[in-house]
């Protein structure tokens, strides 16, 4: 490989190649990252009083504030949930449109077409249905569960929420699963097909483990999106009911933004931080061990 | 044998259809509700309009100021994704032809910052520039291009990353020894080589930033800034549960990336499996 000839001229291009990427990635992300650090590490109630150190308090806080693991404990649920009904139903949808029926790319399209629009206006979309078009419905027919407004009712809005986002993500998956199921090799196929194994047979014990690696990525894509989830939650439902749906990420939003509590949000949520990646990094280990070759 | 066939392929269609019908159901009332009425609307949701009234279009275009928080939208995205773009190439293809410890380390931390999520960074990133240095009130958008190339550039990075790796070093090489500078060899060479990555990576920064609200939200304060997003929030706050007026500003505000994709969905969804399997 050819090196400058010069340290100088040398140097002048590393600033050039990645010194605006160094600036920028240290604004958005390094700077604050490593001050978030130093904040939980204080007892700053709002920006204009002074920093004072207050040691481990903050962490002391975060671990007894009840609301807090109350919300961690629903987003538990919600990642239960979600993770679970958008892979299979992905996997599902990707088998249908890679089934080899007329107008399959049609179907790709359309199941698709919920990704195109983020959270907070798929939650206003929805909140017209589960306000207005499902009552209706429960009304003409005397359904009595579609006439509830679901949005009011503590479990029902919970479960509001796991519907408008399995909609919006099962597409986005199917696509992963898509170009997992068309790299399944064909003569291996045969292979069973010749030896006698069934639909169910080939499904089990060829295609579901050739389609381990695109399981790592969406059950790892899912997990983190639902831990995350906030736009369809403050849109929906606004945590409420009565709070009953605040998940952890509006719970450290309204704990920093609204009570202005800076340093306890800040610890909870670098707890956030640690929770997850801990779980999605046993994830991809665990799940990479089950990869096989073809 | 023929008739499992026929039966298989029967379910197919119908199970396709069924989830094709739940899944184009709320837009589909939305399209059918932005011409009614709010008395038309609570007495048939699913009835198609009796007539095209494009009345409520032009009150919510004037009442959102849609025209202004479109352009607003469109100007973050597009200088955002066209700066990462830009950037992230330069960034990855030096330490992918410059592996010293410094770019390798680099790498290695931009990578691991990837699992950091952004509510763990958004309360000292307000703090920093909002309470401290105040550049939330001077120069918003700016702020907020300048934090999309930061937020950005680690997954752009790596997926150039892996593909400069795979272009011959032979072609750079001639140009060097012809005197061109490694820039100019950069720009003239190997920049449209990595072409296909760049529509790919695009496409995904385009509906992360066009669709993003939690950032902007903290970052953007005045109306005039407001990106599409917000300015639906807003707008949702003020006409609550006044359907008339909610329905067509939701449609409105989902048209723009629907058009988009009437026309560029083969390269959407191929970006999208793409920058997954990475």
């Amino acid at each position: 490989m050819i090196t400058e000839k010069s340290r100088l001229k040398s140097l002048g291009n590393q600033l050039f190649f990645t010194g605006p990427t160094i600036i920028f990635f240290a604004i958005a992300v390094l700077i604050p990252f490593a001050y978030g650090l130093y904040l939980t590490l204080t007892d700053m109630t709002s920006p204009v009083n002074p920093i004072k150190f207050s040691g481990f308090g903050n962490y002391k806080t975060a671990f007894t504030d009840t609301a807090f693991w109350e919300s961690m404990w629903l987003t538990v649920e919600f990642v239960l949930a979600t993770v679970i009904i958008i892979n299979i139903l992905g996997f599902i949808l990707a088998f249908l449109v890679t089934s080899g029926v007329k107008m399959q790319n049609f179907f790709r399209t359309a199941l698709f077409t919920p990704n195109l629009i983020g959270g907070l206006i798929l939650g206003y979309i929805w909140q017209f249905i589960f306000v207005q078009t499902l009552p209706s419905i429960g009304d003409k027919l005397g359904i009595e569960w579609l006439r509830l407004g679901w949005l009011g009712d503590e479990h029902l809005a919970f479960w509001a929420i796991v519907i408008v986002t399995i909609w919006q993500s099962a597409g986005y998956m199917m696509i992963i699963f898509v170009a997992g199921l068309v790299n399944v090799p064909k003569d291996v196929m045969e292979a069973a097909t010749i030896d006698g194994a069934n639909a169910w047979q080939r499904l089990r014990s060829v295609i579901l483990p050739l389609m381990v690696p695109s399981f790592v990525v969406t059950v790892f894509l899912t997990l983190k999106n639902a831990f995350m989830v906030y736009d369809v939650n403050y849109s929906l439902t606004a945590g409420g009911p009565y709070g009953s749906t605040t998940m952890v990420s509006m719970h450290v939003v309204q704990k920093a933004f609204t009570e202005n509590i800076y340093g306890v949000g800040q610890a909870e949520a670098i707890v956030l931080f640690i929770i997850v990646a801990v779980i999605t990094g046993l994830q991809v280990y665990f799940s990479k061990r089950m990869e096989v070759a073809a | 044998m023929e008739a499992r066939k026929r039966a298989a392929s029967i379910l197919t269609y119908t199970l396709l259809i069924l989830s094709f019908a739940i899944f184009v159901f709320p837009f589909f009332l939305m399209v059918v509700n932005s011409f009614k009425n709010n008395g038309e609307i609570l007495e048939s949701p699913f009835s198609l309009p009796t007539s095209l009234n494009f009345g409520h279009f032009a009150e919510v275009v004037d009442k959102m100021n849609f025209f202004v928080s479109f352009r607003n939208t469109v100007v973050i995205t597009l200088l955002s994704v066209l700066l990462i773009g830009i950037f992230a190439a330069m960034t990855a293809y030096y330490m992918v032809r410059r592996p010293t410890k410094f770019n390798n380390g680099l790498f290695a931390l931009m990578v691991a910052s990837m699992i950091i999520p952004f509510q763990s960074i958004m309360i000292p990133l307000i703090y920093i520039y909002g309470a401290k240095l105040h550049w939330i009130d001077a120069a918003p958008i700016p702020l907020l291009i300048i934090l999309y190339i930061g937020f950005g550039s680690a997954l752009s990075i790596f997926m150039y990353h892996g593909f400069v790796k795979s272009i011959p070093y032979e072609l750079e090489e001639a140009s060097l020894l012809d005197g061109c500078t490694r820039a100019q060899t950069f720009f003239k060479i190997v920049l449209p080589m990595l072409a296909p990555t760049s529509v790919t990576i695009a496409i995904l920064n385009v509906l992360w930033i066009w669709n993003d609200y939690l950032l902007p939200s903290l970052v953007l304060t005045k109306d005039q800034d407001f990106t599409m997003p917000i300015k639906m929030k807003v707008f949702n706050g003020t006409y609550m549960n006044n359907w008339e007026l909610l329905i067509p500003a939701l449609l409105l505000t989902i048209l723009p990336i629907l058009v988009a994709y009437l026309f560029g969905q083969r390269y959407i969804i191929r970006g999208v499996s793409q920058g997954a399997i990475k």
